[in-house]
């Protein structure tokens, strides 16, 4: 089955070359993100290269609160960068931790429950960073948009705060379109699935010699994962954070507004 | 009896003083009508007054009692304060006026809607207009009628009939007054209009977050 697989560390370097050609398209049209393709790639070998070197041995000791451990780091460290992308919103890295965490664990729960995946860290630990990343991306662009459309929208919240709505029904449209705006990309990419891209566990599958029958079916409940993921932690991310943009006198903070 | 009072209230903004000890006793049923230059602190005064923001220092008592012990949501039913240049929201005129219904928890009483449009002259077949096809006009009539279908205590206009042509001002007068007359409404306006200032009963003229004579 593995004999296909025939990457070798002189096969990697020669594919080097195709980050060569990124740098002087780059160069060439001074885009300015030389700097970046190659801090990039660095830290993408780096990391990698230790999440391998460290995913060996959890999959080889095989121990659960190895994998807990490893599943704690993943959120965080997902919790982290989605926190960040909040742009200035208070508590941003709270809220993300705890939509991580509702998402991840109900998804992986899930999955585990129903006999999908099995308990053992191959499994958990590879489908928790891809349910991790997508919840990341999926309210990163919640929280954007969230902050954007109180800023382009402030008028609309203030006059209905005005006529004496509460927080949560003057912001009930830029909460429906945040939580959408999270949604969306996984939306999109499964009209596409099997049309315009063979997504990654599919792919990776059919790389190492599984019949593709069998990949589809996989792909079909990363599919389902993915959907559950990003909903919940786009529905639980932005209903916490909207209430941010108020004070306790229910007054919008045109502080935080960009 | 006062329905508001005003004590000493300062608004400041980083060092810059916006409201300057303002202090100032408005009866029920009062129709005051604020002058003053732009950038004078008058539409900071009303909204001091609404609730859509807080005093530095100083205190806003309304109906004898502190404006801050009051819940906002519930003062602001009270305290209704209209824009110069307002959106309308959802798709259609009916979202508009449904919407004080739906922050109520009310059931929707679209005859009483229907009553309200032919008070500024529009149909029952203005319902079902899209926000996007309503003129200038006409949307500040939907706009007002969603701050007085639940009579408030007290209405606050921030320059509304700014840009409308005569007909629409005149439309708009008369129902403020009808307002005003009948249901003993108070009314704090904001204008730089030459024949609502001549027509005023009282004037409050705002310079420099201050009252020159009240």
């Amino acid at each position: 089955m593995h004999d296909t697989l025939s990457v070798s560390n002189s096969t990697l370097a020669l594919g080097f070359v195709l980050v060569i050609v990124a740098l002087v398209i780059g160069y060439k049209e001074k885009l300015g993100i030389d700097k970046d393709i190659i801090i990039g790639v660095v830290r993408a070998i780096i990391q990698l290269s230790v999440v391998g070197y460290v995913l060996k041995h959890i999959i080889k000791v095989n121990n659960l609160w190895l994998t807990l451990a490893f599943f704690v780091i993943i959120i965080l460290n997902a919790s982290y960068n989605a926190g960040k992308r909040g742009n200035g919103i208070p508590h941003a890295f709270e809220y993300s931790l705890l939509a991580i965490f509702v998402s991840t664990s109900v998804t992986l729960g899930t999955l585990i429950w129903t006999g999908s995946i099995q308990f053992i860290p191959q499994q958990v630990v590879t489908v928790t960073g891809m349910i991790a990343s997508n919840t990341m991306v999926a309210i990163g662009l919640s929280f954007r948009n969230m902050k954007q459309t109180f800023t382009d929208h402030q008028q609309h919240v203030l006059e209905k705060l005005a006529l004496g709505a509460d927080v949560k029904l003057a912001s009930l449209d830029i909460l429906r379109g945040s939580i959408k705006s999270g949604m969306q990309p996984t939306i999109d990419s499964i009209k596409t699935l099997g049309l315009v891209s063979l997504p990654g566990m599919m792919s990776g599958l059919i790389f190492a010699g599984v019949d593709p029958e069998k990949a589809i079916k996989y792909q079909i409940m990363v599919t389902f994962m993915l959907l559950s993921a990003t909903s919940i932690g786009s529905i639980v991310s932005c209903y916490l954070a909207y209430k941010e943009f108020f004070n306790k006198k229910k007054q919008l903070k045109m502080d935080l507004l960009s | 009896m006062n329905i508001i009072e005003i004590n000493n209230l300062v608004y400041q903004v980083d060092s810059n003083t916006i409201i300057d000890n303002v202090s100032l006793k408005i009866s029920k049923g009062d129709y005051l009508t604020f002058i003053g230059p732009s950038g004078s602190g008058k539409s900071t005064l009303m909204k001091l007054i609404s609730d859509m923001i807080s005093p530095t220092s100083g205190e806003i008592i309304f109906e004898g009692k502190n404006m801050d012990d009051y819940d906002p949501t519930e003062y602001r039913k009270k305290v209704s304060y209209a824009f110069q240049q307002p959106n309308l929201f959802g798709k259609t005129v009916r979202d508009n006026l449904e919407f004080p219904f739906e922050l109520r928890n009310e059931k929707v009483d679209t005859e009483k809607i229907i009553d309200y449009l032919k008070l500024v002259n529009l149909d029952e077949s203005y319902l079902e207009k899209s926000v996007t096809e309503v003129s200038g006009g006409e949307r500040q009539r939907v706009a007002l009628l969603r701050n007085l279908l639940f009579t408030p205590e007290v209405i606050i206009l921030d320059e509304v009939t700014a840009g409308l042509d005569t007909d629409n001002k005149q439309i708009v007068h008369n129902l403020i007054n009808q307002f005003n007359k009948d249901y003993k409404v108070t009314v704090l306006q904001i204008t730089h209009d030459e024949s609502e200032i001549e027509e005023a009963k009282k004037i409050i003229n705002i310079v420099g977050g201050k009252i020159e004579n009240a």
